[in-house]
Formats: C-alpha cells, sequence, structure tokens
C-alpha cells in the first residue's frame, strides 16, 4: 500500500440507494479492507428511493482516499464526497443518563441550561439529558456529567450538510433536488 | 404471453446471447430447469461438482470474452460454487452465477438447504441480488449481465427464490436499460493527462510498459502493441496479461515478478518509466514495494479508479477505458528506438537467461512444455492449474493469439486447469486446449473429466506429475529448513487407468525421447486424452524473488549458463 503518515479525522458523505442490504455492503468493504468508521448515521434524503450517509473516518489522505473510491464502486451507492475541507455544519444528538439525589440535581439542571441542552426525563435517582450540537459540545456536557455518574450514554453519530446553494456532491443531482423542493 | 419466472430467465438469458450454461440441478432451482428442457437454444452442461460450473463459465469467459454462466441449488449447491466464484472475482472475469432459494415465505427460517447466498458471495461478487418478486427477474438479469461484462468485469450472483421462479406469471417485458443509478463505467481520461503522460513517455530514456489483464479484457491489444512498436518500448506481461502480444515479438520481454524473468525484473529495476497498463501492481508482481522500480515514474491507466494510487503512487495515473485512452495517447506519443536501452535490455537476457532450458537427461517439466509448445506452434489456448507447472507455463509456452494463456492468478485456485480447460473449450470449439495440469490441482477436480467426455470437449490434460504439492514443497525447502510435511504423495492414482476409467485415452510418459510422440498422439485422438508426464520430483522452479522482498535477492537457477 501507498503510504503516508498524516492522519486527520475526514468526513464523508454518500447518496446510496434505499434497498435492503446496502448497510451491509457498506459495512462489509469497511471490515474486509480494514477501514475504521468512527461514526456512521444513515437516513433518508431529499430524494424518494435514496438515502444519505455521514462517514467520520480516520486516516491519512491515501487511505480515506481508497475509502472514497471503494465506497464509490459499489454498485448502489450512487455518489460520495469528502467535504473535510468544504464549509459544512455538522449536528450529533446524544442522550445522556445520569445518576442524580437531591444534592445533585440543581447543579446538573444548570449545567444542562447552560450547554442549552433538555431534560426530557426524569426519575428518582436518574435524569435523561438531550442535547444536539457539534462533536466537541457534546464532549464538553459529557465530561462535566461523568462526575455525578453517567449510567447509559447514546450518540447517533455526526451528520453534516455542506453550507450553500449545493446538496454537496460534484453532480449534484441538482434538478432532482429542485423538483423535490418544489412539489 | 405471460410467463413464469423460470422462463423469463431462459427467454433473458437468449436475450444476453448465453446460449451455454454449466450448472447442476436440485430441488429449488428444479423450476428452472423444467423450463430449460423447453429452450433447447440453451446449452445445458451438466458438471459432476457445482465448483466445475463456476470455473468452467469462468474459463469460458476468459476465451471468449462473452459472459459465462453457471447454474446451482439452494444451499449446498451454491456454496459449492463459492471458490469459483471468488477466483473470477480476484481476475476480473465476467460470470453470472444463477442459484435457486428456498421458496420466499421459508426465507429466514434455517429451512432445508437454506444459505444466506447473498450473504455468503457479497464480499467476492462485483455485485449479487435477492430477486423477489417475478416482476424484477427479467431487469435483474438484464442487470447483472451489465455489470458482469462492463467496467472492470466481474462475477454477479443472482438468488431466485423457487417460488419466484414457478409462482405467479407475469408478461416478459425485457427492459430497455439497465436500472442502476449508482453504476458508471469509465471511459476516456482527461486530455490533460493524456498529454502529461505523452510528455513522460516522450522524454523516457528507459520506459517499459507492463501489460496486464485489462489491455486483454478491453481489446486494446492493437493499440498497446502498437504504442510499443512507435516507440520501442519493451513490453513485460502480467502472469495475466501473457498472450497480449505474441510471444515471437522482439519486443516482448515476457513475465516479470515473483517467477518472472530475470532480466525482465532486472530491466524494471533499472526502468525511468514503467507504464501499467490494466494491470494491478500485484505484490506477486511488485514484490517490496520501496524496492520496486525505484527510478521510475510510474503512468497507470485502470478503470477502476481504486486501482490507481492504491500499491504504486502514480506519476500520472487515468482512469478509463485502455482502448479509449490508448487511442487518445498513440497521435501524442513520438517515434523513437532507444537503442542504447534495448541492446542494454538484450546483454541483461544472455547474462540471464532464464527463458532458456538446460540440457539434462532427466525429464524436465520445463523441457515437456517447451517440446508441447513446438508441436502446437503457439496454437490453441493453453489453461493451467496453480503452482510450479503454473509457473513453468507462463514461462515456457508460446502464444500467437490473444486470451489463449487462462490461468487463476489472484486467487490461485488449484483445481482449476480441469473445469477452466472445459469451459475454454467449450466456448472455442475450433481449438484445442491444453491443460496443463499439477497431479495435485488435477485431483482436486478430476470428476469434470467425465463432463468433459460427455460434452466431446477437445482437451489435452497434460498432468506434469511430480507427485507432490511441488511449490509448497519448494517452500519448504527454501524457508522452512527442509522441514517437508503434507507436500508429498505415497499414494497417487494411476492417471493413464483414470483415463481409461473414464473411456479416454491415457499416455504416460517417462522419458524425454517420448515427449514429442506423446503430444503428437494427444492431438491427432479426437476428444479429452490424459497424459501423464512423469516430470523430475524435485525439480527448483527459477527465478524466484522470495515474498516481501526485491530483484536484489532474486534467486536464479544455479546451472543456467551465461549465453555469450
Ligand atoms: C503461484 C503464483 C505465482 C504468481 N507469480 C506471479 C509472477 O511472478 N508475476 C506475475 O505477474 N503474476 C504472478 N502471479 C499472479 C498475480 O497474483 C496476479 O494475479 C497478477 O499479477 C494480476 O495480473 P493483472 O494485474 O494483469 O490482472 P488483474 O488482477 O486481472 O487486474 C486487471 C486490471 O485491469 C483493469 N481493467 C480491466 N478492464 C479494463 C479496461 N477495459 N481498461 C482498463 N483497465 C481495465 C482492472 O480494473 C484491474 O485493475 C502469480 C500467481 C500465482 C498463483
Ligand atoms: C485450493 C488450493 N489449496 C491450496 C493451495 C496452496 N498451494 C499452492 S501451489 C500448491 C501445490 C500444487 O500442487 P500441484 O497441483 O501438484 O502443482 P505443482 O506445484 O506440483 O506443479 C498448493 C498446495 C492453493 N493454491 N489452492
Ligand atoms: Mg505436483
Amino acid at each position: 500500500m501507498v503510504q503516508s503518515n498524516h492522519t486527520e479525522q475526514h468526513t464523508l458523505i454518500a447518496l446510496v440507494e434505499d434497498k435492503p442490504g446496502v448497510l451491509t455492503r457498506v459495512a462489509s468493504m469497511f471490515r474486509r479492507r480494514g477501514f475504521n468508521i468512527a461514526s456512521l448515521a444513515v437516513g433518508n434524503s431529499e430524494q424518494p428511493g435514496l438515502s444519505r450517509m455521514t462517514f467520520v473516518v480516520n486516516g491519512d489522505d491515501h487511505t480515506v482516499s481508497q475509502v472514497a473510491k471503494q465506497l464509490d464502486k459499489l454498485i448502489d451507492v450512487i455518489e460520495v464526497s469528502d467535504i473535510t475541507n468544504k464549509s459544512t455544519v455538522t449536528r450529533e444528538l446524544a442522550l445522556i443518563k445520569v445518576k442524580t439525589n437531591q444534592m445533585t440535581r440543581g447543579e446538573i439542571i444548570q449545567i444542562v441550561n447552560l450547554f442549552r441542552a433538555n431534560i426530557i426525563d426524569v426519575g428518582s435517582e436518574s435524569m435523561v439529558i438531550e442535547i444536539t450540537g457539534e462533536e466537541d459540545k457534546i464532549n464538553a456536557l459529557h465530561n462535566l456529567l461523568s462526575s455525578f455518574g453517567v449510567i447509559e450514554m447514546l450518540r447517533t453519530g455526526l451528520v453534516a450538510m455542506v453550507r450553500g446553494q449545493t446538496n454537496g456532491l460534484a453532480n449534484g443531482h441538482s434538478e432532482q433536488v429542485n423538483s423535490s423542493s418544489n412539489s | 404471453m405471460e410467463l413464469t419466472g423460470a422462463e423469463i430467465v431462459c427467454e433473458s438469458l437468449l436475450k444476453e446471447g448465453a446460449d451455454v450454461v454449466f450448472g447442476l440441478p436440485g430441488g429449488a432451482v428444479l423450476p428452472l430447469y423444467g423450463a430449460l428442457s423447453v429452450y433447447p437454444a440453451i446449452r445445458h452442461i451438466l458438471v459432476r461438482h457445482e465448483q466445475a460450473a463456476a470455473m468452467a463459465a469462468d474459463g469460458y469467459s476468459r476465451a471468449t470474452g462473452k459472459v459465462g454462466v453457471c447454474i446451482a441449488t439452494s444451499g449446498p449447491g451454491a456454496t459449492n460454487m463459492v471458490t469459483g466464484i471468488a477466483a473470477a472475482q480476484m481476475d476480473s472475469v465476467a460470470v453470472v452465477a444463477i442459484t435457486g432459494q428456498v421458496p420466499r415465505p421459508a426465507i429466514g427460517s434455517d429451512a432445508f438447504q437454506e444459505t444466506d447466498v447473498t450473504g455468503v458471495t457479497l464480499p467476492i461478487t462485483k455485485h449479487n441480488m435477492l430477486v423477489m418478486d417475478v416482476k424484477d427477474v427479467a431487469q435483474a438479469i438484464h442487470d447483472a449481465f451489465h455489470i458482469a461484462r462492463t467496467g472492470r468485469p466481474g462475477p454477479v450472483l443472482v438468488d431466485i427464490p423457487r417460488d419466484v421462479l414457478l409462482g405467479d406469471k407475469t408478461e416478459f417485458v425485457w427492459p430497455s436499460e439497465p436500472k442502476l443509478p449508482g453504476y458508471k463505467i469509465p471511459t476516456v481520461a482527461p486530455e490533460a493527462q493524456v498529454a502529461a503522460a505523452a510528455d513522460l513517455i516522450n522524454q523516457a530514456e528507459r520506459p517499459i510498459i507492463m501489460s496486464g489483464h485489462g489491455v486483454l479484457i478491453s481489446h486494446a491489444y492493437g493499440l498497446m502493441t502498437d504504442l510499443a512498436e512507435k516507440a520501442q518500448i519493451p513490453v513485460i506481461t502480467t502472469l495475466l496479461g501473457i498472450s497480449a502480444i505474441p510471444s515471437s515479438h522482439e519486443l516482448n520481454l515476457g513475465m516479470s515478478g515473483m517467477h518472472g524473468m530475470a532480466y525482465a525484473n532486472l530491466a524494471i529495476d533499472e526502468a525511468d518509466l514503467i507504464i501499467g497498463l490494466g494491470m494491478r501492481f500485484d505484490d506477486r508482481v511488485t514484490g517490496r514495494i520501496s524496492a520496486f522500480a525505484p527510478n521510475a515514474k510510474f503512468i497507470h491507466v485502470d478503470i477502476d479508479a481504486s486501482e490507481v494510487d492504491k500499491n504504486i503512487k502514480a506519476t500520472v495515473g487515468m482512469v478509463g477505458d485502455l482502448k479509449a485512452v490508448l487511442g487518445q495517447l498513440l497521435p501524442k506519443v513520438e517515434a523513437n528506438v532507444h537503442i542504447d536501452w534495448l541492446q542494454h535490455i538484450n546483454e541483461l537476457k544472455a547474462q540471464h537467461p532464464s527463458h532458456l532450458v538446460r540440457e539434462s537427461d532427466e525429464l524436465l517439466p520445463q523441457y515437456v512444455l517447451q517440446r508441447l509448445t513446438e508441436v502446437t506452434q503457439g496454437r490453441g489456448i493453453v489453461v493451467t492449474g496453480v503452482g510450479m507447472h503454473q509457473m513453468w507455463a507462463a514461462q515456457h509456452c508460446r502464444f500467437t493469439e490473444p486470451n489463449t494463456f487462462i490461468t487463476s492468478g489472484g486467487l490461485g485456485t488449484m483445481g482449476f486447469e480441469v473445469p477452466a480447460a472445459l469451459g475454454a473449450q467449450v466456448g472455442r470449439p475450433d481449438v484445442t486446449v491444453w491443460s496443463i495440469a499439477g497431479d495435485g490441482g488435477f485431483q482436486m477436480t478430476m470428476c469434470d473429466i467425465a463432463t468433459a467426455v460427455e460434452a466431446h470437449a477437445d482437451v489435452k490434460f497434460a498432468i506434469l506429475n511430480n507427485n507432490s504439492l511441488g511449490l509448497v514443497h519448494q517452500l519448504q525447502e527454501l524457508f522452512f529448513d527442509k522441514e517437508y510435511i503434507a507436500s508429498q504423495y505415497t499414494a497417487n492414482p494411476d492417471f493413464v487407468k483414470i483415463a481409461e476409467a473414464y473411456g479416454i485415452r491415457g499416455i504416460r510418459v517417462t522419458r524425454k525421447d517420448q515427449v514429442l510422440d506423446a503430444v503428437q498422439q494427444a492431438m491427432e485422438t479426437a476428444g479429452p486424452v490424459i497424459v501423464d508426464f512423469m516430470v523430475k520430483e524435485d525439480e527448483g522452479l527459477y527465478p524466484f524473488i522470495p515474498s516481501g522482498q526485491s530483484v536484489k535477492e532474486m534467486l536464479e537457477e544455479p546451472t543456467l549458463k551465461e549465453i555469450t
């Protein structure tokens, strides 16, 4: 393999056909070729029958370009784009269940408010907090809550979107984008 | 008229020009066989083991450039094809495998002979699909053939439940086009890259073309040879690229790599430009990457974007179809002579004559191949197994026409020699196919001699019988302190009697003076013949660049003397 040693975090987005087995094909390709997915989020796109995937991949430029090419080679994958160096908005959602008692509840609520997070469930000895934001913000909240005891955490993985009049992909599929936004 | 799924499969096969299929029936796929019985235009060749169906389809495809088709039942039938499918995937061969599946309501219930075949073959196919509606059958077959034969070819598996084959009928509508929005087929390369490549070629003093399987796949051998001749660039072929240029061509240096010609490897070491065409710089070709062609810039043309910059960082990498890209490139390349370079390579060849066979009273396997190729005059097709005999065939057989050397390279699948030869001959009934077999590999698939007999396939099996898993034995000699284990046979069968059991001619050869006669007799006998060449058992395979090493560590045959 071509070697280089500068590892960094890349964000890739892919438009894929919404067919049974697509996720298996993608996951199988990553596993088989020894690529690591830091996170993966999948959901419907603006175009019926197509899903959008956001990948966060750690690796040097060569590895990540191999990931993108191998992804693109899958028949069900329509387009892949490395948006790492583009101007993007990124978000992740996390649910964090934290231990509480009468002494700590107030302090936790203060922290939650500071982060503009939400409390979505309260029990006598625990509370579930919902937070949406960039990765760093979620990490920071998680760190602060750790001292109270985090019972459970669930993160959705990053979703990313390129800013401006584009759908983030080179070929754009912009006609479909427009027609579906008009309808 | 409304048709069953099975009938639609047959209609679709005919639309795709598939007039031969290799297979073996079973419960889940029986409806398809029912339909095949009323479609005599599709010739079905009954194999003895489904592995042979997949490998025969592979050999058929490589010999003809068409898509090879194989059929098996669910469960064990399908899993028996796995090795053949994996081999086709590694070597980019256009194969469509059709498997029966348990009925839809039974899927997921661990039903009798249920195997998740699309799951099993997911990493070893170019694509696969499970067809869950009779209305989708025609589109699925059309898409499968389209994917298998275009772009970088590869195997596609179509799994069809029994009740889709034989349930509701539907109108047969042949799709106007593939329904594959995510499938792209590169064609031409950007002009700027072509111009940059031409500049590199025009400036090079010591260029080499490395011509791979892609040159054969894209029918670009003529253009590749034009390029070589116009600028007088020597050509090296990969194992799978052999036969793209006649063996007798003065610019042809033969194969390089682990068991390639010593002078070809030495030339690569000194080259200032490597032009890699439709080849993927496999580790058998490059050895240790950091020491491969250390003085060279690289031009790399491949239809698969993921191959460019994968193993070797290209100075100019172009993604496109070779025929198109060479068409763009050729007019921009200036005529050249490279007299000093070609002369230097001739000196290397004289100093390291690995293409020669040494004098010996014993029956050397290389000698057998030399005589054999003299008799055939390099015509017809040669198919091999995997091991020493394969490498000797690559080194010593001569070729005159493209697509006439068929071998399992990437997967290195022993047993390929019998079914692939059968498939090749069925595809090219106009030529004789020589199967150069190992005694080990031959025994993995020799049950399908019967298939060759039934199909009246004109295949001559030449077993280079060293009573051992020769290549493994040599690895133990060189790298495991001669700790020989599990690499020698003590009770090989009598292959002449095996021939007789199948009702065909068997000839045993133990001495040099019998070789020519045996080969000629085999050629003169109609249908399959087995020739059992009892070759020198401990003959070493050279040259040999040990795995992960470079040309500096190349082992050459000690007894081959410099020709002066
Ligand atoms: C025991 C053993 C020893 C071996 N030793 C050697 C050795 O010494 N030397 C050697 O060379 N090999 C050797 N091999 C074979 C080796 O493992 C590889 O299989 C072989 O080198 C691959 O050749 P290739 O790259 O030309 O073909 P493939 O692996 O088939 O690759 C073909 C390439 O062409 C591309 N392509 C396809 N169609 C087109 C098109 N239309 N336009 C452009 N590009 C296209 C494909 O994308 C692919 O990248 C050995 C194998 C075995 C089993
Ligand atoms: C299916 C399979 N199993 C094991 C191997 C490992 N292997 C490579 S070459 C070889 C020996 C082949 O023996 P034979 O067919 O007699 O050929 P020879 O090397 O003796 O010419 C073996 C076991 C393989 N390539 N394929
Ligand atoms: Mg042997």
